[in-house]
């Protein structure tokens, strides 16, 4: 392209490009770059290195840890998340605001200090203490605690997800849903769900990331008791901690290609959901 | 305007029919059931916290609070947090420019890959950063040649929480830039406004609260963030060692007390700070 | 299969704003009955109420026989057809039209046929299996007439249905549901703010306005005898000419309008005259009024009329009957057919002696 153009039109295009290069540089220095360094470093190592690591029973422990975690987390955000976007975008009510504030919470908090929470609420002289000691439930260092304070985190995410939707849907297909004669229940499942199908794919695909990656409070509930509380990330922690870096760079580069792989799911189904965004 | 809803507050002599009854036990079950689920694990968690890090007054917090480093941890926290919210309103508002308003090649590329950090766990980006900066790597060594040093150090806290933190500015603007009108500017253009000028006077106010909020969120989130930075700081009291750590480093030794107030202290920041800009982000676009 | 509606004293109030107040009429069964009214005088929430929809803080609604007002909205058993068609955009159009069937557990046997013969009904056979997102907003309508009809419902109810269409495809669909009405016979009521549609399509009428009934009666009644000052105004053009009722008559000036023998004498009263009857004349009776403006509208033409005391009339007067008149002559005209009312309140916009449409 070797027009003429005059001096401020060539120095936006130079302005153009060097922003350009500006952004891709920052992306690729933050975040392609610490990639690259992993996958090149565990390459090196070599595959037995890696089919070692993998086939120890506390790694598999802790993967499959972090699998029930992350399941349990899912389904209970799921369908609570469903349930509040619901009350908040189809109920009027006082104290409705207050709810909207109550969900962003979460957003708010250090992990550290959810695990705390949970200290205090479950440890030894919290809150519920007596009433799980006595029945023999073993809560904080224990699956329950863990279970807990991810959901606590993972709770806006599914919610926040599901309001905008809703709200743009409105009201009329489930009136007229009704009209024909459809109980509620009838009308939530046929016509309501596959209207928000798309966001509640997102927010559970989003849960999914969080929940498999938090630490900080895990780190604090979990007692840290090596093939019994370990998740995945805990099992990082303590590798590293224990100059096991292999297995730790291992099961990192693991975590990061599982996490790669759910982008992407989260990348097509945005682009679904933009793409029905635009065609009604 | 749920036709159940409607009658509650009416004075309809019509309530008690069956199929009305069961509406209205329907929706005080689901309100219940989402009041009881926010209650139990988000109300109850926070209550918690306040009460334990606060329930004899400020004498916990000055315990906490004498402790070696604290102050400094907070400090340090704090500043940290600002650097980087800073840098992610730049960089974040650049990035989401780009990705909306050019085309080039790889840019959806980009686009995906600017949410990197929503996916990966933060704890990796942790230890990819020590990979990629430790003595065992090409970028590693050659720092080392040079004689900087980049792991264990502020550095290192500010390079893992911009990156944990890369996507918030850029997604919250990106949106906003979408579905701005291209008349304003080509009207600014007509008129012959520079497209510096033109971003500045037509551009930039549009953008202002998207950008304020994804800044907010990027604080916010650096106040509390643990697993990116506790392998790459080296934790060193008074000099690397960030709050969210030192809470850590209370609760590891059985101090919750103490652990509770400053966490407390830290959440009220970030409370605040979120109250504030939002009133602001609200009263902006009231006048606009 | 046709059944009358009767709503009785119904009201509906929205915090502090009273949307439906005190609404009583019959919708005759197997007619089209049209709530008629401008934005905000209740006519979609009298229809919304008839369908369940919203509750009525007071009074009943009827179904023949059967009282409504005890029923949910699945009971009820109404077809409703809503403004933006409320189309299942996640079904396909067999699926949508299929839907009210399929809540009632029929054999898909019944369903399918049931589904082919109302899309024929529309019209619409060939578009079976597209979805509404790949539909013009005509189709889309047709649409969610036929899911209406599926479950044969006793009664229809439409909600401005042609409000979101242009204007070519609301004639369209407008001549077309009259048909579709004529060949199916099921009571209907339609809500619309558009009073030709209104006049064209339904056997009767209800005007509203403020939440109230003004009238109700047959599109010839409703236009030619309108029974308040309100009907007058909004159905058909109508010119207002305000003065005081002397002797029988409506004086302004040295105008003498009949009709107002059932108002008060020396009362403030309002005369609505139709731009069309305002008509030329050769008599003594009738009133000199300059010409201010000539607009040719074909074989007729609209006319500004400045009266001796100042008022305006707008009047549709024929071509032929003008004489080549321009502006700033003086013609002779008789105001015909004069509908009298106590003068309402001032503070109505439309009130003001100029033409109202």
């Amino acid at each position: 392209m070797s027009v003429a153009v005059s001096t401020q039109v060539a120095k936006t295009r130079r302005g153009r490009r060097t922003m350009i290069v500006l952004a891709v540089a920052w992306v690729a220095l933050l975040l392609l770059l610490p990639l690259a360094a992993i996958v090149w470093t565990v390459a090196k190592a070599g595959l037995s290195s890696v089919a070692h690591t993998l086939t120890q029973p506390d790694v598999l422990h802790a993967f499959q840890l972090t699998a029930i975690i992350t399941v349990i987390t899912v389904l209970i955000t799921g369908v609570f998340g469903v349930i509040v976007a619901w009350v908040l975008v189809r109920q009027r009510f006082r104290g409705r605001s207050l709810l909207n504030a109550i969900v962003d919470i979460p957003f708010a908090l250090s992990p550290v200090t959810v695990g705390l929470a949970a200290v205090v609420l479950f440890g030894p002289g919290g809150w519920f203490a007596p009433f799980f000691a006595a029945r023999g439930i073993q809560v904080i260092y224990a699956l329950p605690a863990m279970i807990l304070v991810t959901i606590f985190i993972c709770i806006p995410f599914t919610i926040r997800e599901i309001v905008p939707v809703l709200e743009e849907i409105g009201l009329d297909e489930e009136d007229a849903s009704r009209t024909l004669g459809a109980s509620v229940w009838h009308t939530f499942f046929k016509v309501t769900l596959p209207n928000i199908r798309w966001g509640l794919a997102y927010g559970i695909a989003l849960t999914t990331a969080r929940a498999i990656g938090e630490i900080g409070a895990v780190l604090i509930v979990s007692g840290l008791i090596q093939g019994k509380t370990e998740t995945a990330t805990l099992f990082i922690y303590r590798a590293y901690e224990e100059r096991q870096t292999a297995e730790a760079y291992v099961v990192a580069l693991v975590l990061a290609a599982v996490s790669v792989g759910l982008l992407i799911v989260i990348e097509v189904l945005r682009h679904r959901q933009e793409k029905e965004r635009t065609r009604t | 305007m749920s036709s159940a809803t409607q009658s509650i507050g009416g004075r309809s002599r019509l309530v008690g029919t069956p199929h009305r009854t069961v509406a209205v036990l329907r929706h005080i079950a689901l309100r219940g059931a989402a009041f009881i689920y926010l209650g139990a694990l988000v109300v109850l968690p926070v209550a918690a916290i306040i009460t334990k890090g606060f329930g004899d007054g400020f004498a916990t917090f000055s315990h906490a609070m004498a402790v070696p480093g604290a102050w400094a941890a907070i400090r340090l926290t704090l500043v940290t947090a600002t650097v980087v919210a800073a840098i992610n309103a730049v960089m974040g508002t650049t990035l989401a420019w780009v990705i909306v308003r050019y085309r080039f090649p790889g840019r959806r590329v980009l686009s995906t890959v600017v949410d990197l950090p929503l996916a990966i766990p933060t704890l990796v980006w942790g230890v990819m950063i020590l990979v990629l900066y430790g003595p065992n790597s090409f970028l590693g060594k050659a720092f080392d040649a040079l004689g900087v040093r980049v792991l264990f150090t502020p550095l290192a806290i500010v390079l893992a929480l911009c990156t944990v933190t890369l996507p918030f500015v850029v997604r919250n603007v990106q949106p906003v830039l979408l579905e701005l009108d291209d008349a304003e500017e080509e009207a600014a253009a007509t008129l012959g406004a520079t497209r510096r000028v033109t971003f500045r006077r037509v551009v930039f106010p549009a953008i202002r609260s998207a950008v304020i909020a994804g800044t907010l969120l990027t604080f916010s989130r650096c106040l509390g963030e643990i697993g990116s930075v506790i392998l790459v700081s080296g934790n060193r009291t008074g000099h690397t060692l960030t709050a969210p750590v030192f809470i850590f480093s209370l609760t590891s030794q059985f101090r919750f007390a103490e652990a509770a107030a400053v966490a407390t202290f830290l959440f009220a920041i970030s409370f605040v700070l979120v109250l504030a800009t939002s009133k602001l982000v609200k009263t902006r676009e009231v006048s606009e | 299969m046709s059944t009358p509606i009767v709503v009785d004293g119904i009201s509906k109030r929205f915090g502090s704003f009273d949307a439906v107040r005190d609404v009583t009429f019959t919708a005759p069964a197997g007619a089209i009955t049209a709530l008629l009214g401008p934005s905000g005088s209740g006519k979609s929430t009298v229809l919304r109420m008839i369908a369940g929809l919203e509750e009525p803080n007071d009074g009943r609604i009827f179904m023949g026989d059967e009282e409504l007002t005890i029923k949910s909205v699945q009971e009820r058993q109404v077809g409703f057809v809503f403004q933006h068609y409320a189309l299942f955009r996640h079904m396909s159009v067999a699926d949508n039209v299929a839907f009210g069937l399929r809540v009632r557990k029929e054999s898909k046997q019944t369903r399918d046929g049931r589904v082919e013969e109302l899309l024929d009904l529309v019209q619409l056979t060939p578009f079976a299996g597209r979805y509404p997102d790949q539909l013009s907003g005509g189709q889309r309508q047709r649409v969610a007439l036929a899911r209406a009809l599926a479950p044969q419902p006793q009664v229809l109810l439409l909600d401005e249905p042609f409000g979101a269409l242009d204007a070519k495809v609301r004639q369209d669909l407008r001549r077309w549901l009259d048909e579709l009405h004529r060949e199916l016979g099921v009571t209907s009521l339609l809500v619309t703010h558009d009073q030709e549609e209104a006049l064209e399509l339904a056997n009767q009428i209800v005007v509203m306005h403020e939440g109230k009934v003004e009238q109700v009666g047959s599109p010839g009644e409703i236009y030619d005898e309108p029974a308040t000052p309100f009907v007058a105004g909004f159905v058909g053009a109508a010119n207002v000419l305000h003065g005081e009722v002397v002797d029988g008559h409506v004086h302004l000036g040295s105008i003498r309008i009949p009709g107002a023998a059932h108002l008060d004498e020396g009362a403030a009263a309002a005369a609505f005259v139709r731009p069309h009857d305002v008509v030329v004349t050769n008599d003594d009776d009738g009133t000199d009024a300059v010409i201010e403006r000539v607009s040719s509208l074909g074989w007729l033409s609209r006319v500004a009329l400045r009266l001796p005391g100042g008022e305006t009339l707008v009047a549709h007067i024929p071509n032929d009957d003008l004489h080549g008149a321009t502006e700033g002559s003086t013609v002779r005209v008789d105001l015909r057919n004069p509908k009298a009312f106590m003068a309402p309140e001032r503070d109505d916009e439309d009130e003001t002696a100029s033409l109202v449409s």
